[in-house]
């Protein structure tokens, strides 16, 4: 019996519990970071004075410190981080590929653009940002798709074609944000790297109500996804259609993706980072995608409670999970294998 | 790639030099103001006494820097393609510009560096080391320096590198102006007494670079037919790769980082003169003054009255270029 028990290796045991206590523990520290994000900033508040100013106990000192200040911030660091995560993911584990996050291929890159296009040029704001982002980013993933398909569109070719067409678009943003007289300059840079200040509830709804419709829908194909990773024949065998499927996550994650970066910015390499990091976490497939939005929501909010408080000057959250990501996106090349490696 | 007759390899030098000559031309006359030719004439000889005038000889040095700068990321790109084998291989998608201006703007901010000299020499420090890095980078690991691995190397460090830069500049509002618009890449403000110090720079990185022609054709045929001929591989490769960075730190320094002219312009060479590298090289380097010059205007004209900064344009033409030689090459690890 021993020598059973040695043959299978602890983390494969019971890979259930296993998930379980890592998902757990990802929700109890983004629930933390929140509560840290709330309760510490310049001064830290007793948790009472943070309850008695969010609960709107009249006469509460901290009521717009805590409630207009620090909680929009909170609120829409952890959507965007979600929608991030997730969208990132989708992409990864479609394409069979972690370089293949929608940071890298061009995906983020046609979302801002199209915002900063639509703010700037056409003076609209609210949810009309959000659509014109999310019909670029289907646009430029349509162009992409397109543009790579020749023998199969998982590979190589399509991320040197998705850097491209970033630099492209990083192109049209950078001109638009130069011509734009109302804009401030630094603050141009802030958003060009995705920052979370100014951040209004107001802006956290769209987000939010994405996450619901596009997150659902990334939920109901899970399975097939899953599927779709064993490739498109097995799939098919299965009774998975694989184009369908494909179509639907593409969707979804492009609608996460655009949607969070028409709010925030690109908030660089957030999209990149969050799947590997979940499936270094959590043994087998099953539980990837709740668990790659919350590594997103963590690192999103994390990234910006150092950058506001923890670095001698203050920085954009976009600065801090660049700096982070960069270094893991050239571990991730010197590891590489030669077809790009797998999640 | 077709066989190049000896008539035909003239006939690319004449092709391009007239292409150069029309690209001056252009470059000194059309602009956002329209100017006639009577106070054009005024403003090249320095007479400077209507608006037109003066505005034309704003052209000059302009026109000078687009031709020095083109001319050196067409020559670097065309040399960095040959050592490292990889016809993606551009001083901008490597990296290496970033890191040109990485150094640049760390020694405006915290040294307070100034003078166009000083730039120069952090430009090329900033290039080497950056260059140097992204090639371990892309090198490591299982495949050697595939044309993806080395250029998401260069794209990570890019992004890195530009987290960095906005990491120095933002707490900086005095000089978060002048970066912002350096860093996009322009030659709208060039004049000649930061010009002049930077032209035995590109003068050294010009002879390096031609003189590697040798070593890179037989580079071509692999390294160790290359060491067969009789080629010390490894000194010529660091005589080409000094060359190329010196050139790449130059023009970083003059303008900010520019990408794409580097990859365009030695392809297009190529087309036109086959592979022999001590065609190439020269071809290369009149072909991006060209590409620069011609972006230039271009970016005067799309916009009027405003101007686009010329890194923007060569981005944009650039980059379909780009995808296009990603689509029809069969290369190593595509």
């Amino acid at each position: 019996m021993s020598d059973m028990s040695l043959a299978t290796p602890r983390a494969y045991r019971r890979p259930s519990t296993r998930r379980i206590q890592v998902l757990a523990l990802l929700t109890a520290l983004v629930a933390g970071l929140i509560l840290l994000t709330l309760s510490c900033g310049r001064g830290c508040l007793a948790p009472g004075d943070v309850f008695a100013a969010l609960t709107g106990a009249p006469g509460a000192d901290a009521s717009f410190v805590v409630s207009e200040l620090r909680l929009p911030r909170a609120v829409l660091g952890l959507v965007a981080g979600l929608s991030f995560g997730l969208g990132g993911v989708a992409f990864q584990v479609m394409l069979r590929n972690p370089l293949a996050s929608p940071d890298i291929i061009g995906i983020s890159a046609s979302a801002g653009a199209a915002a900063v296009f639509a703010i700037v040029i056409l003076s609209v704001d609210g949810w009309l940002v959000s659509l014109i982002a999310v019909v670029a980013g289907l646009g430029v993933a349509l162009l992409i798709w397109t543009l790579s398909a020749r023998r199969g569109a998982a590979g190589a070719r399509l991320i040197l074609i998705g850097i491209g067409i970033s630099a492209m678009l990083d192109s049209i943003t950078s001109y638009v944000l130069l011509e734009a007289p109302a804009w401030d300059r630094a603050e141009a840079l802030r958003w060009l790297t995705g920052s979370l200040n100014g951040a209004q509830l107001t802006q956290a709804i769209p987000v939010a109500g994405a996450l619901l419709i596009f997150g659902g829908l990334l939920a109901f194909t899970a399975r097939d996804l899953e599927a779709l990773r064993l490739g498109d024949d097995t799939a098919q065998a299965l009774g998975v259609r694989a184009d369908g499927t494909r179509l639907r996550v593409t969707l979804a994650a492009v609608g996460l993706v655009a949607i969070a970066t028409a709010a925030t910015g690109p908030i660089a390499f957030v999209a990149f980072l969050s799947g590997p990091i979940a499936a270094r976490l959590l043994p087998g497939a099953k539980g990837l995608l709740l668990g790659a939005a919350l590594v997103g929501a963590f690192l999103v909010i994390a990234g910006d409670f150092v950058g506001q408080f923890l670095l001698p000057a203050r920085l954009p959250v976009g600065v801090v999970t660049g700096a982070v990501g960069a270094p893991f996106l050239l571990y991730l090349i010197i590891r590489a294998n030669k077809n790009g490696g797998t999640l | 790639m077709m066989r190049a007759e000896r008539p035909h390899r003239f006939a690319g030098f004449a092709i391009l030099l007239g292409l150069l000559v029309l690209t001056v031309g252009l470059s000194l006359t059309v602009g956002a103001r329209a100017v006639p030719w009577d106070e054009v004439w005024a403003g090249l000889l320095g007479q400077i006494d209507s608006i037109g005038a003066a505005a034309v000889a704003v052209r000059v040095p302009r026109t000078a820097l687009a031709v020095l700068a083109g001319g050196a990321l067409g020559l670097a790109g065309a040399v960095m393609q040959g050592i490292s084998r990889n016809p993606l291989a551009d001083p901008g998608i490597l990296g290496v510009n970033a890191g040109a201006a990485l150094f640049v703007v760390i020694g405006i901010a915290w040294f307070d560096i100034s003078g166009a000299q000083n730039f120069l020499w952090l430009g090329i420090a900033g290039a080497g080391l950056t260059a140097v890095f992204v090639y371990l980078v892309g090198a490591t690991g299982q495949g050697g320096a595939t044309p993806l691995k080395l250029t998401l190397a260069g794209t990570a460090t890019s992004v890195a590198v530009s987290a960095f830069i906005i990491a120095v500049v933002l707490p900086r509002n005095d000089i978060a102006g002048s970066v912002q618009s350096w860093q996009v890449g322009g030659v709208g403000g060039a004049r000649f007494d930061t010009l002049l110090p930077a032209v035995p720079f590109a003068v050294v990185g010009l002879l390096l670079s031609l003189a590697s022609a040798r070593v890179l054709n037989a580079l071509a045929l692999g390294e160790e037919l290359a060491t067969g001929l009789g080629q010390s591989v490894a000194l010529g490769r660091l005589m080409a790769a000094a060359g190329a960075v010196v050139l790449c730190g130059t023009a970083t320094a003059l303008c900010g980082p520019i990408g794409f002219v580097g990859l365009v312009v030695p392809h297009l060479c190529r087309m036109i003169a086959g592979v022999d590298y001590k065609l190439v090289l020269p071809l290369s380097t009149l072909a991006g003054a060209s590409m620069l010059g011609l972006s230039d205007v271009l970016g005067r004209v799309v916009a009027r009255p405003n101007e686009l900064d010329v890194g923007i344009v060569t981005a944009f033409v650039g980059a379909p270029f780009f995808i296009w030689t990603v689509r029809n090459n069969r290369m190593r690890g595509l």
